[in-house]
Parts: structure tokens; sequence; C-alpha cells
């Protein structure tokens, strides 16, 4: 489990990997927001955790499709299957080498593009917590939206439209957490569900995604 | 180890391909498998690995006991031969990867990365996975495709010595490896109606349909 954690940690930081995709995407997102909305910053404090948080939950979608797709066509998901760890649990790494390098890294960086969104001050520990609590979500839906469409041609397309709706309680509830905590109210209330629902799918989803490989392998 | 497959039918997209197929591998004992293509030779194989499940009969061997070899050979281009086979050989909880490499004849690439090899080299490093796995069936698939003769000869010697301490291997491959096994012609066990489940049935197992 821990060498597939550490092959997959290696492919996403070598040449043509998948590392800093998403960073770089996020990274777009926040630069280019106050560009087109303009000046104002009352403004864009005010709409600066949703479009943090919409932008990592974009930048986490970009390089889903790969999660098992790459392994699919060089055929070492036919391998991983056969071999002796259990798949729901080689899918469960897959999803954290996942997060670890598109989640982990978005976490780290938002509180410096929070500054060009013009967060309010008290907004910063929020956000960090929210995204820390919810990326992995993000990760681990993903993963049980890639073994679903794993095996098709051009499967990416299926595969957001899948996940989308899948994604929107997190978004709702992480971005309330760094609203709230922005303007100095209580967040004790969104950041439990957050955390119910990251700790749900963590606990859940991998079944159903070894469930889908297995049925898709066939 | 022993493998026995009894009545065994398979199916491909939802169609029985073969169907009535027993044989029996003792260890230490190879059996290869031959047939025109397209009458479900990988297909076999996939059932018999555990890949996929038999529409009828029965596989007697767990599939803990097979290591299969597809036609792809499940590298990445971005590791190092090294590095491709120590992570099987982490995988499958073994420390055979020098013993790999010397067998296969790739102690003088170790170092390079996948994709800088030419298609035979590849094939090689694909087939020394089946050697850091330790287990005792192999599933091989036209383990020989793009081998040069010098690599097929050296590929039998390492079949041979797999027999040779007890293990046993299950190939379907059209040329001679120069390894005593016997032939299963698949040709008889052709299915007769060819009859046609949905996939959705044979993805849920349902008899509703």
């Amino acid at each position: 489990m821990i060498a597939l954690l550490v092959r997959d940690m290696r492919l996403a930081m070598r040449a043509g990997g998948g590392f800093g995709l998403g960073l770089a995407f996020f990274l777009l997102v926040a630069v280019l927001v106050p560009l087109g909305v303009g000046p104002n910053s009352a403004l864009l404090a005010k709409i600066a955790p949703g479009i943090l948080w919409v932008g990592a939950l974009l930048a986490c979608l970009l390089s889903l499709d790969r999660l098992f797709a790459l392994d699919f066509e060089d055929g070492s998901l036919d391998l991983l299957v056969t071999a002796p760890i259990p798949l729901e649990g080689a899918v469960a790494i897959k999803a954290l080498a996942h997060w670890l390098v598109t989640g982990l890294p978005l976490t780290l960086i938002a509180p410096v593009l929070g500054v060009l969104l013009n967060l309010p001050e008290a907004g910063y520990f929020w956000l960090v917590v929210s995204l820390a609590l919810g990326t992995p979500a993000l990760s681990v839906i993903g993963a049980f939206g890639a073994a679903l469409t794993v095996g098709l041609k051009r499967g990416g397309l299926l595969l957001s439209l899948l996940v989308l709706p899948l994604y929107v309680p997190t978004l709702i509830f992480g971005a309330e957490v760094v609203k709230r905590g922005a303007d100095g109210m209580a967040t004790a209330t969104p950041l439990a569900l957050l955390a119910a629902i990251t700790a749900g799918v963590a606990a859940l989803l991998p079944f159903a995604s070894a469930a889908a490989i297995r049925i898709n392998l066939r | 180890m022993e493998l026995r497959v009894d009545q065994l039918a398979v199916a491909r997209g939802g169609v029985t391909v073969l169907e009535g197929v027993s044989f029996a591998l003792p260890a230490g004992r190879g059996l290869v498998l031959r047939g025109p293509n397209g009458i479900g030779k990988t297909t076999l194989l996939r059932t018999v690995a555990g890949l996929q499940p038999a529409a009828a009969g029965a596989v007697s061997a767990g599939a803990e006991a097979i290591a299969y070899a597809a036609h792809a050979d499940g590298l990445k281009a971005t590791l190092t031969v090294t590095e491709n086979l120590a992570f099987w050989a982490a995988v499958y909880g073994t420390a055979a990867v020098e013993y790999a490499l010397a067998q296969m004849n790739l102690l003088d690439l170790r170092d390079r990365q996948a994709a800088n090899l030419s298609a035979g080299q590849k094939r090689r490093l694909g087939l020394a996975r089946l050697l850091v796995t330790g287990r005792p069936i192999w599933v091989l698939d036209e383990p020989t495709v793009s081998l040069d003769t010098a690599s097929v000869a050296l590929f039998g010697d390492v079949v041979r010595g797999h027999m040779s301490r007890g293990g046993s291997v299950l190939i379907a491959t059209h040329i001679d490896l120069g390894i005593e096994a016997e032939v299963l012609e698949l040709g008889p066990y052709r299915a007769r109606d060819g009859s046609q489940s949905s996939a959705f049935d044979a993805a849920f197992g349902g008899d509703f349909a």
C-alpha cells in the first residue's frame, strides 16, 4: 500500500505528471477574478470565500480523469486488481495520493491568493481549515467518478457531469465556513457538516469505487 | 499447487465464447492453449486469473496463487527499470528484484527509464514482474510478442526454471517456447449457440432478464 502511494507520488512529480496543473489553474482563477470584477475591494472581500472554494474545486476536478485512466491504458490496473492488496485499499491510497498532489498544495497556497481577493483578516484561518477538511472529500468523490468512467473513451466529460453534483454539499458548507469566519460569526455548524461529509465519503466511497472498477474491467 | 478448471464457460461482451472447458494443471507442469484468433484465449485466461467472473463452472485455485501477465506490461514510462520492478516486489512482499533483473538479462538497463526501452526490452521487463510475484501459477497471454529469438530462448529458460521449482504455467502462445507442456486445443470448446445476455445482467448478476 505504501509502495503504491510512493509510486503515485513519484509519477506525479516526474515530468508529465499532474503536479502543478491544479495549482496553476487555482492561481489563474484568483489572479483573473479581481481583474474581471474590478477594483471594488468591498465587493471582492464579499465574494472571496466563494471564488476561492470554486477555484479549488475546479482545480481538483482538472486532474481527476487521469486517476485511473493512465493505469487502465498501460495495463497496470489489471495487474493491481490481481495483486495481493485489496482493491478498496488501493482506491483509497490513490485518492490520498491525488489529495497530496492537488488538495494539500491548494490548501497551503490559498491564504496567499486570499490576499489577492482581499479576504478579510479573520477569514484566513477558516479558509485553511475548511480547505484542509473539505478537499479530501473532493479527491475521494472524484476517485469514485473516475472509477465509474474508467475505460470510457473521452470519459472526462461524463466524469465532470457525474462528480459536480456530488461536490455541491462540500462547496456550500466549505464556502459557508469561510464566509462566517470572515464575518466573525460562529462556524461550528458548517464546519461539523463539512467534516461529516469528508468522513462519510472517505469511509464508504472506496468500496463503491472498487466495485465500479471490477465491473468496468470485465 | 494444482490448478483445476471444471466445466468452465467464459463470456466476452455478454456473448459466451467457450463452454465446457475442463483441465487440471498439477504443480511443476505446463499447459499451452491453442486456437484461432478470437476463440477466447484471452477471455479464458482473464477468467482464470479472477479478472472476470465465470459464466458457468469453476476455477479451483484461488486468485491469490496466480500471477497474470497480459498483452500490456503495466509499466510506468517515467520510472526506471528498477523502480518499476521494485514497486511490484513491494506490492507482493518479496525481495527478488535483483534476481529477476539478472534472470531476464536487464541488469545493464536497470537505471534506464522505461520510456527509453525498446518494445522487446519492455516485454522482458513486463515478464520479469512474474519473478518478483513469488506466486506458483503463472497465467501468460502471448508472452513472447515482440521478443527476438534470443529473448524467447531466455524466457523459455525462465519458465523451465519456474516449473523445476514446482511452479506451473498456463500459457496462450503460437510459438514453441521449448518447454515440456501439454497442448489444449480450444476449438472443440467453442460455444455452440453463443447465448447472449446483456452487459447489464452480466454486471449485476441478475437472472431476471
